[in-house]
Formats: structure tokens, C-alpha cells, sequence
């Protein structure tokens, strides 16, 4: 609590100007008709921006406008410390805020140039009167502490030399320019935004955007409803047969040595076609492939989730020994073979498209990427090893041998 | 990180045009008359789903909030207020809504208004946020205009705006002293019960919920529930401003989501704590009111409302102060003890005289002139504040000085060892009384 009392030397009578006596009227007309006591702050600070300082003579003209107890509005006007109850600086008065987060970035300082350069105390005028200060608590504004509020205005990120540059506008008369004192969009960080840079964010096109990906949300639910019901007719027919779940079943010894540290994730894998994966495109994917028939092909299957990568007729020169990456078994380079894929560099040059196709081709959708094989494409191709490759060379991995 | 496109305030920078024009263009105003098409009934239940908690503080969830209004009128009209005194030491985030991006505000305030069947809003702006209020009111008139607002609106509900403001107290933030002062009175909170809801504005059943807890509910309905809900963490979804204050390289304000871990919202958007991570003291995560948090719990801090409660903090209105190593961090805290007694509205005794009390006792600490055994009688002063209050500022008062003993005891000690050390008079001096 602060403890506030009302100025020693008051005018005799207040009036509000006939400007502000409409704004009054106005004013008062906005709460309802028994409740104008409402109004009792608005019309306060009005007659505080009329003189400068709240006198006696205006608390009680309110208080007869209001028809309100003039100890009601002696109160409010004692109790809220926004009100001056007395004369300040007729150039500026200087309200420098000294709360924490001002505190930790140099407000202290800025009250020292108050001290020294308006008056030692605070509500105390400066020798030619131009100049008052006080220290508030929090004005809201603490990214850009330290900061001081003069009449409606802030004045933000001050240092010393920034805030007596502002004292100096005020001293010659000019309202220095409001806002941060440094190199800065007002809260954003200085030297620049690190979000809200997104043009599209402000070319109009943004409730288009929502709608659209309200309508997909709707749409998607409705496939996955779709995709659920043709899962369970599929469950209802026999599989097709799927060769690679074949290449795991006839060697199972061979893909477990195979995948020494995949050995869960290979088990896995040999669920076959229905085997999901954490990949989040499988939902789409799904969702396209559950539109196909029920006895589609793999091939069907793969023209419908992706594009079939270019096939060489025959390798140029000697074809590469796919075997060497790290998931291409013998049966799988036998299905690339006649994919017409024969080098390491075709496959480095999948894109997504290609991968998802070949994936679903093989019925191993999500491995490619899982595994990496472009990648390790990629490292062959340039005449590189990887871990798996030299182990295959060594001759350590029985299912890549011939 | 958060992406720009799931970011609710797109022009707290003021870069952009803040009128309705600028606002209609970022998407604000779309759909305003389906959605109240869809019903009351819709929007709360939206709202709820949605897991929207109020963004004042206390993370009351929004929904429920509108939900305890009486469905129907007994002739009484119903109010939306709306707490724009903003004075939460650390706290910035309305100020940039209501002066770059007000119209989230206004069309909230219609949306809630409607859903709470009231046809006047009330937004209580504190009274330094001059500048603020001037957009606030523009955009408010823009709509009228526009017809969005006022009787017989394109939207079907008629609904007005006042804006109206205080004075400069911090209490007014608190909402039955907002309403008391509303009506023209000091700023002192009142019993509760009967709850604003029954009792409120002028005898009316009314709501009070905080500028940002209004202006992202339009967004949310016009991106769905499961959108809000699917940022953040659970039980503490969607976006949220953060301004980070004091110790930064870079402070500044930021949407980000819900329960990202303090050293990357520091890090990624306000170039970290001043001189590195291991120059950091202290965080007060959610404005002066919370206990702070010390340097050794930051490391996996999450920002939510549960994440903080955790480490016995909170998350408040997600106002980070960050103090680094060369923080006198008792002054610090002396600092905001003197910002409660000069705030404390002086209707309850413990409050009034208690938070006084640790003011002083709290100054003579920071130059190290006090017993070690005032550090107990400290806290034991403070727990006698704390829960005897009508409202929370006692609390509010009480926890700083708790986190301050809590971690930084020792602090505290080897201060007042220093002092005694070097001590030329007999004895030392008690004294906390005025």
C-alpha cells in the first residue's frame, strides 16, 4: 500500500474544457444508466491530462457529475498511483520503471540520471520546473527493460547516453521518437524475428489454407474408415503370394545371420505387405493402395503409391553386385535385375517416388529408407565401403554370397 | 519448434498491418457468422475439447469457465470482462496483442460473448497501456463500421464493446478488485463466494478471462479443437506467448508451443543466457509471482503449466525472467518483496502489514544485516500470509521469499556471515516494525 495525500497549495475551481466536457458526457453514457460511478476513473485521468495533475477542485466537480460521495472519490483517487496529486514537470515527468526485470537491465542506472539531472527526490520538480520523475512498479514492457513512460509514450532498451538523449529532446521542447531506443522491431529479439517470417502467413491465403486442410482432416478420416473396411476384406481372402516374405521364409537362417543387428526389425519386416511402418507415409499410402483391388499386383500396387524408377536393358559392362548393400538379398537383386537395375549409382538416384514404388514392388514398404540403401548406393557407387559391404567381402554374410 | 503456420499471433511485431484490413488478411474475421451459427453449446464444447487454459495464471481451463454461466437469463444481463491489466512483473505478451494484432480480441470477445449470452464486453486495459488502448478502441470502431459489431451485426448477436481502463494497480488484475474497480471503487478483491459467475458485475452474472485466453479462441474454431490440442503436451496444449526478460543475449516476446524445454526457447530465440548456459543463476518462469527456479533444475526444464508445478513453481502467464551469475539474486527478490507491499490493496491485516514486514526484513538481508535465525522467521511470516488473504496477492507475495530460502539459502548466509565479519558495533540490529 502507498500512503497518498492530496497537494498542499490547490487551485480555487476545475472545469473541463468544452471539448472534454463532451467527451465526458459521452463517456459517462457508456456504462449503464444507475451505474455512471463507473466512469469515475476515465473522467479522472481526463482532468489529470487537462492540468497535468489531479487537483481537489477536480475530485469534487466528479464527484458532483457522478453524484457521487466526494470521499468515494478521494479514495479512488488516493488509491490508484497512476493519479498525480501533484504539480509535475510542465516539459515531461519521467516514470521509470524499477520492478525485477528492469531492475536485472540497468534501471537503476536510469534512476541515478534522475537523481543527479531533474531532482534528488522523486515528485519533486527540477530547478526551472521543466522536469519531475518517479519510480513505478511493472508498466508492461519488460523485453524492452529498461524503459520510462512520459505521458503516453514509452521510451524502451535505453542505456545511460540513449535516456539523457531523450531527457534532451524533451529539454528543447521536441517528443523524442517512441519505442525501443536501439535497432529493434519493437518485442521482437534485436537483429531480427526468428519466427513470423512465413510470406504466406500474410498474403491472404491463410483461411483458404485451413479450410483445405479441414477438408483433407474430413477426408483422410473418411479413407482410413474406407482403408480399415478393405484390410478386413483382404484378411478374409488368401494373401497373394509375396515373393520376399518367401526370401525370409525359405532362409530364415540366411536372413538372420543376414541382419545380425536387425534381426528384430527383420522379423518384423516378414509380416510381408501388411507389415506397417513408423514411416509416416505409410497412412497415404495405404489409403491409395485400399482403392486398388483386392487381388491387385505388386506392380499395380507400386504404380499406384509411386513411379517406377528407369531400367537399363542390360548392365553396362559388368552389372554391380547389389548384394553388397545392406537389405538386398539374392532374391531382391534377382527382382532389381529384372527391374533393369544393375549399378549401384541407379539406385543412389532414387528419389521418393521411385523409393516408394520399388518398396511397395518388393512388398517391403519403409525398408528402403529404414535401411538407407540409396545411401549406401551412394557410398558404393563412388567406390566406397560401408560396415556392411566389407563384411559381405570378407565373405561374413552367407545370404549376399552367390 | 513450432511452425510459423500453427502460430496463432502472426503480427505481435507490428510489422504488418494491424487494422481490420491487415487482420482479415492473416485470416481473422473468416467464418465469424458459421461459427455462431453452430451454437452455443458447439463453441464451449469446442473450447473445452480444445484444452485451452486460461492464460492469466492460474490455467483454469477456459471452457469450463464459460460453462458455469446460466444458460438462461433470470432477468439479469450476463457480462464478458475482459483482464487487460496486464502487471504481472515480466509480463508483455497482451500488450503486443491489443497494439499489433487486436482483432483476435475483438472477435473474440463476440465469439465469447456469444457463447456466454452476453451482448456486452467489458475490456479492462490498466491504465499506463495508453497507446494500447488507442488501437484497441480503433479496431473495436473499425468493427462497428465494418458491421461486425454493435445491434443488428452480420453476425446475428448483438454485442458492444467498452473499453474501459484503471489507474495503475497491480491489484485490479486480480478479478472481483477488476470488477469493484469496474464500478468506480478501490481496487479491493471480494469474498468469494458468490463467484463472478453468479455475482458479478453489477450484481450480474459475468465471466473475467484474460485477453490471450479470448483472442486465441477464434482460431481455434476455425482450425478445429484437435488442431489446438495436438500442440503442446497434454493438459497443457496448444501455443502460448513466452516473453523472456533480464539476462538474455536477445529478449524479446515469442509464440511458442506448449512444454518446450526453457534452454531451447532461450537458445533458438533470444541467443541464449548472457555469457553461455553455465553463466545462468536462476529463472523466475512465470512472472514475479512464482517461486524462482534454481540453475541445476533448468536443464530439462519443460514450459507448462505441470512441467513447473513439478519443481514447485509455475508457469503463471510464461514470463521468464532469467537472472545469470552476477545477479544479487536476494535484491532481486527484495525488489519484488517491495512491489507486493507497494501493491497490496491494504483490506486484509496479513497482507497489508506482512508484506511490508518482509520487505524490510528482506533489505536488511541483502547488505547481510540480520541473524540466521530471521531466515525461519522469515518463512514462518510468510506461510502466515500466504492462504489468510480474501485474494492471492498475499500468496503471491509469500512464494518469492519461499523460492529465494528454498534454493538459495546459503546465499543468504554466507551474506550474513560477510556482514558480521566485518561488523564494528555490538550486536545486531532488529528491526522490522515501521
Amino acid at each position: 500500500m502507498s500512503v497518498r495525500r492530496l497537494y498542499n497549495d490547490q487551485p480555487e475551481s476545475f472545469a473541463f474544457t468544452p471539448e472534454n466536457e463532451a467527451w465526458a458526457e459521452k463517456r459517462v453514457a457508456l456504462y449503464p444508466e444507475d451505474r455512471k460511478q463507473s466512469a469515475v476513473i476515465p473522467l479522472l485521468m481526463r482532468a489529470q491530462e487537462q492540468d497535468g495533475w489531479l487537483t481537489r477542485a477536480a475530485i469534487e466537480a466528479i464527484a458532483r457529475r457522478l453524484e457521487m460521495p466526494v470521499i468515494r472519490v478521494l479514495e479512488v483517487a488516493t488509491f490508484y498511483t497512476q493519479f498525480q496529486l501533484a504539480p509535475v514537470g510542465s516539459k515531461a515527468h519521467i516514470q521509470v520503471c524499477g520492478t525485477t526485470p528492469c531492475m536485472l537491465r540497468g534501471s537503476e542506472d536510469i534512476l541515478r540520471v534522475c537523481r543527479t539531472r531533474i531532482a534528488e527526490r522523486a515528485h519533486e520538480l527540477s530547478a526551472d520546473g521543466a522536469f519531475s520523475w518517479e519510480e513505478v512498479e511493472c508498466l508492461g514492457a519488460c523485453v524492452n527493460a529498461p524503459m520510462v513512460q512520459v505521458g503516453a509514450d514509452t521510451y524502451e532498451d535505453l542505456t545511460v547516453e540513449s535516456f539523457e538523449a531523450v531527457l534532451d529532446a524533451f529539454d528543447r521542447g521536441e517528443t523524442p521518437t517512441p519505442g525501443p531506443q536501439v535497432d529493434r522491431q519493437f518485442a521482437a529479439p534485436e537483429g531480427g524475428a526468428t519466427t513470423l517470417t512465413e510470406p504466406a502467413l500474410y498474403d491472404g491465403s491463410a483461411p483458404a489454407r485451413w479450410e483445405e486442410t479441414r477438408a483433407k482432416k474430413a477426408a483422410e478420416a473418411e479413407k482410413a474408415k474406407a482403408s480399415e473396411e478393405a484390410k478386413k476384406a483382404d484378411k478374409e481372402k488368401p494373401a497373394p503370394p509375396a515373393p520376399p516374405a518367401a526370401e525370409g521364409k525359405g532362409s530364415t537362417g540366411k536372413t538372420a545371420a543376414e541382419g545380425k543387428g536387425t534381426a528384430g526389425k527383420t522379423a518384423a519386416e516378414g509380416k510381408g505387405p501388411d507389415g506397417k511402418t513408423e514411416d509416416g507415409k505409410t497412412a497415404d499410402m495405404e489409403a491409395a493402395l485400399a482403392k486398388l483391388p483386392a487381388d491387385a499386383s505388386n506392380e499395380d500396387k507400386a504404380n499406384a503409391v509411386g513411379t517406377r524408377p528407369e531400367g537399363l536393358d542390360a548392365p553396362r559392362g559388368e552389372a554391380d553386385d547389389l548384394k553388397r548393400i545392406r537389405g538386398i538379398g539374392k532374391v531382391n537383386e534377382g527382382k532389381l535385375n529384372d527391374l533393369g537395375i544393375f549399378h549401384f549409382d541407379q539406385i543412389a538416384a532414387w528419389d521418393e517416388a521411385q523409393i516408394r514404388w520399388v518398396g511397395t514392388y518388393l512388398a517391403f514398404p519403409g525398408r528402403i529408407e529404414r535401411e538407407d540403401w540409396v545411401g549406401q548406393a551412394g557410398t558404393l557407387a563412388e567406390g566406397g565401403a560401408t560396415e556392411f559391404s566389407k563384411r559381405v567381402d570378407a565373405g561374413d554374410v552367407p545370404s549376399s554370397q552367390e | 519448434m513450432l511452425q510459423d503456420k500453427d502460430r496463432i499471433f502472426t503480427n505481435i511485431y507490428g510489422v504488418h498491418d494491424w487494422g481490420l484490413e491487415g487482420a482479415k488478411k492473416r485470416g481473422q474475421w473468416s467464418g465469424t457468422k458459421d461459427i455462431i451459427a453452430r451454437g452455443r453449446d458447439w463453441i464451449i464444447d469446442q473450447v473445452k475439447a480444445s484444452g485451452l487454459r486460461g492464460r492469466g495464471g492460474a490455467g483454469f481451463p477456459t471452457g469450463l469457465k464459460w460453462s458455469f454461466m446460466p444458460k438462461e437469463s433470470d432477468g439479469r444481463p450476463s457480462y464478458l470482462v475482459v483482464n487487460a491489466d496486464e502487471s504481472e512483473p515480466g509480463t508483455c505478451k497482451d500488450r503486443e496483442i491489443m497494439r499489433h494484432d487486436p482483432h483476435h480480441l475483438v472477435e473474440g470477445c463476440l465469439i465469447a460473448g456469444f457463447a456466454m449470452n452476453a451482448h456486452t464486453a467489458f475490456i479492462y486495459v490498466r491504465g499506463e497501456f495508453i497507446r494500447e488502448r488507442q488501437n484497441l478502441q480503433a479496431a473495436i470502431d473499425q468493427a462497428y463500421d465494418a458491421g461486425l459489431l454493435g445491434k443488428n451485426n452480420v453476425h446475428g448477436w448483438d454485442f458492444d464493446i467498452v473499453v474501459h481502463h484503471g489507474a495503475g494497480a497491480y491489484i485490479c488484475g486480480e478479478e472481483s478488485a477488476l470488477l469493484e474497480s469496474l464500478e468506480g471503487k478501490k481496487g479491493q478483491p471480494r469474498l468469494k463466494p458468490p463467484f463472478p459467475a453468479a455475482v458479478g458485475l453489477y450484481g450480474c452474472p459475468t465471466t473475467v478471462n484474460n485477453v490471450e485466453s479470448i483472442a486465441a479462441v477464434p482460431t481455434i474454431l476455425r482450425r478445429g479443437a484437435d488442431w489446438f490440442s495436438s500442440l503442446g503436451k497434454p493438459g497443457n496444449a496448444g501455443t502460448k506467448l513466452f516473453c523472456i526478460s533480464g539476462h538474455v543475449e536477445r529478449p524479446c516476446t515469442v509464440e511458442e508451443e506448449m512444454g518446450i524445454p526453457l534452454r531451447e526457447l532461450l537458445e533458438k530465440h533470444c541467443g541464449g543466457v548472457r555469457g553461455g548456459w553455465d553463466n545462468l543463476l536462476a529463472v523466475i518462469p512465470g512472472g514475479s509471482s512464482v517461486p524462482c527456479v534454481p540453475a541445476n533444475m533448468c536443464d530439462d526444464l519443460g514450459m507448462d503449466f505441470d512441467s513447473l508445478k513439478a519443481v514447485k513453481s509455475g508457469l503463471g502467464t510464461a514470463a521468464v525472467i532469467v537472472m545469470d551469475k552476477s545477479t544479487d539474486i536476494i535484491k532481486a527478490i527484495a525488489r519484488l518483496s517491495y512491489f507486493y507491499k507497494h501493491e497490496s490493496c491494504g483490506q486484509c491485516t496479513p497482507c497489508r502489514e506482512g508484506t511490508g514486514w518482509m520487505w524490510r526484513v528482506m533489505e536488511r538481508m541483502v547488505r547481510g544485516e540480520a541473524e540466521k535465525r530471521e531466515i525461519d522467521m522469515l518463512i514462518e511470516v510468510s506461510t502466515q500470509i500466504e492462504g489468510h488473504t480474501i485474494c492471492a496477492l498475499g500468496d503471491a507475495a509469500a512464494w518469492p521469499v519461499q523460492g529465494l530460502v528454498r534454493h538459495f539459502r546459503h546465499v543468504i548466509e554466507a551474506r550474513i556471515d560477510e556482514y558480521t565479519a566485518r561488523a564494528t558495533r555490538e550486536g545486531s540490529v532488529m528491526e522490522a516494525a515501521e
